[in-house]
């Protein structure tokens, strides 16, 4: 490996992460790929639909975003099959990922995920990716049915109840699971930091105000 | 520098590159001073970072929720040879004829933070072409598309973390974030860890380029230090007799410990 890393060994004697950098607006036509949303075919039995959209502080929707998920089965195993990018039709792997539409909407089809332990509140791990956003974001999506699960999960029982709504999906009368994104503002989504992370956005971190400054407009297409 | 300018500037009421230097400069030097008075040097960009215009409504406002990472972040999606196919590290050989430009090797390893390597995982580029042109709809910078050019590729990395692209040189292209804004030339990366948390989507960027100064997008890390391990290595044992040269640039995920603890949090906070 390179000397600039090893010089660079933290205290803890950890490896310094290298940096992220936006996804910019031209990952296009390079990151998506055929059937990327369908971790299951639509129309399946077994599939439901998990959509929303993703908005700014303006509460624009976003026209460039992509999102990410990962999850368990419906009955809480960990998918270790490869085919995430060349789908066989009946595989299910776990991963997705794809663009937002020209109205703004992200959708997947896809299972329910199931407990991974027994108890355990279910979720699906939503990672989302856009110009104009430098890193980009870890959140949660958890299924809104068991009341139980939810009240006893460590993340959510750590949250004041308006930021714990927003990471609860919203069941509607077809079953599919709306979870809708804001990036910044009223209501804004609870973003995930994880051990390591050593996020500069995180609280107080060195020359910055706990609370950023909220912009007056947009540049632009870049 | 003594360039005309072009005869009808669409743009001449943007703001000026030296309006942006200026509030990286201050942004940075706020760093500096922190810093000096024993803050712990920022390893990642911000996210609130004003000078790149387009974060300004796209950054969350509250400070990320610290999350001990559950059953199925601690796993990545699975990735293998039925993914990717091993021609797709080649982006000079996906058209009939070949591609305008400088030929080069991009290689390296995939680590995890305690120097594993980060094996049988997905690597995947973009980029634009020796004219600093995407070839996405979206971009609409006058310069010539180049039709054995893509600009894509993917790879699996090996036991030993290794990855290995052949591509083309980028140019540096403009962009709307301001006046005369230009990009320095980079190559996108996106690359999955052994935890879905050490996701990553970053740049990687050539030794000497001009443009880093000037770069909002590059300066929105706020260190030197941290800069610098976006920008690869020219290494000649990469590069090959009349063919190619090489470039080194080795990745480094999150990770180790898997729980928050006490000197975590406090290195967090303070
Ligand atoms: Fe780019």
């Amino acid at each position: 490996m390179s000397s600039h890393h090893e010089s660079t060994r933290a205290a803890d004697d950890q490896l310094v992460p290298t940096p992220g950098q936006t996804v910019g607006p031209f990952f296009g036509y390079a990151l998506p790929y055929a059937q990327d949303g369908e971790l299951l075919a639509p129309g399946h039995p077994r599939s439901i639909r998990l959509y929303g959209t993703v908005t700014d502080g303006a509460g624009q929707t976003l026209p460039d975003a992509m999102i990410e998920i990962w999850q368990p089965d419906e009955h809480g195993r960990v998918p270790r099959e490869t085919g995430s990018l060349v789908r066989d039709g009946y595989t299910f792997t776990g991963f997705g990922r794809t663009g937002v539409d020209d109205a703004g909407r992200y959708t997947f089809t896809t299972v329910d995920p199931g407990a991974t332990e027994p108890g355990k509140a279910p979720f699906i791990a939503v990672a989302v990716f856009a110009r104009g956003l430098m890193n980009h974001l870890h959140t949660r999506v958890y299924l809104p049915e068991d009341a139980a699960a939810l009240a006893a999960d460590p993340l959510l029982s750590s949250l004041e109840p308006d930021r714990r709504e927003t990471l609860i999906g919203v069941r509607e009368p077809d079953g599919a699971l709306r979870f809708d994104i804001r990036l910044q503002g009223e209501g804004e989504t609870v973003f995930l930091a994880f051990p390591h992370h050593h996020d500069p956005d995180d609280a107080a971190s060195p020359g910055q105000s706990p609370h950023g400054r909220a912009g007056t407009g947009d540049a632009g297409a870049q | 520098m003594d360039v005309q300018p072009p005869p009808l500037d669409p743009a001449a009421t943007m703001e000026s590159q030296q309006t942006l230097s200026a509030e990286i400069a201050a942004i940075h030097q706020q760093h500096r001073d922190a810093v000096a008075a024993g803050e712990t040097p920022e390893t990642q960009p911000r996210r609130n970072f004003p000078p790149y215009r387009s974060s300004l409504l796209r950054h969350p406002t509250k400070s990320l929720h610290h999350a001990d990472p559950e059953t199925i972040e601690l796993v990545s999606p699975a990735f293998g040879e039925r993914d990717v196919h091993p021609l797709e590290a080649d982006l000079t050989i996906q058209h009939d004829g070949e591609p305008i430009g400088e030929r080069i090797v991009v290689a390296g390893r995939v680590l995890d933070g305690d120097g594993r390597p980060v094996r049988n995982q997905l690597v995947e580029v973009w980029q634009a072409n020796a004219a600093g042109r995407y070839v996405h709809k979206r971009d609409q910078h006058p310069a010539p598309i180049d039709p054995n050019f893509t600009g894509v590729g993917r790879v699996i990395t090996g036991d030993d973390g290794e990855y290995r692209f052949t591509t083309i040189k980028p140019a540096p292209y403009p962009w709307k974030n301001h006046h005369n804004a230009w990009r320095p030339a980079h190559i996108h990366f996106s690359l999955f860890g052994t935890e879905f948390t050490q996701r990553i989507v970053t740049q990687m960027y050539f030794p000497g380029d001009p443009l880093f100064d000037l770069d909002p997008i590059y300066q929105s890390i706020t260190d030197q230090r941290a800069r610098d391990r976006l920008v690869a290595v020219y290494d000649h044992s990469l590069t090959s007799h009349e063919w190619a040269t090489g470039y080194r640039w080795d990745i480094v995920l999150t990770g180790g410990d898997r729980t928050w603890t006490e000197d975590d949090a406090e290195a967090e906070e303070h």
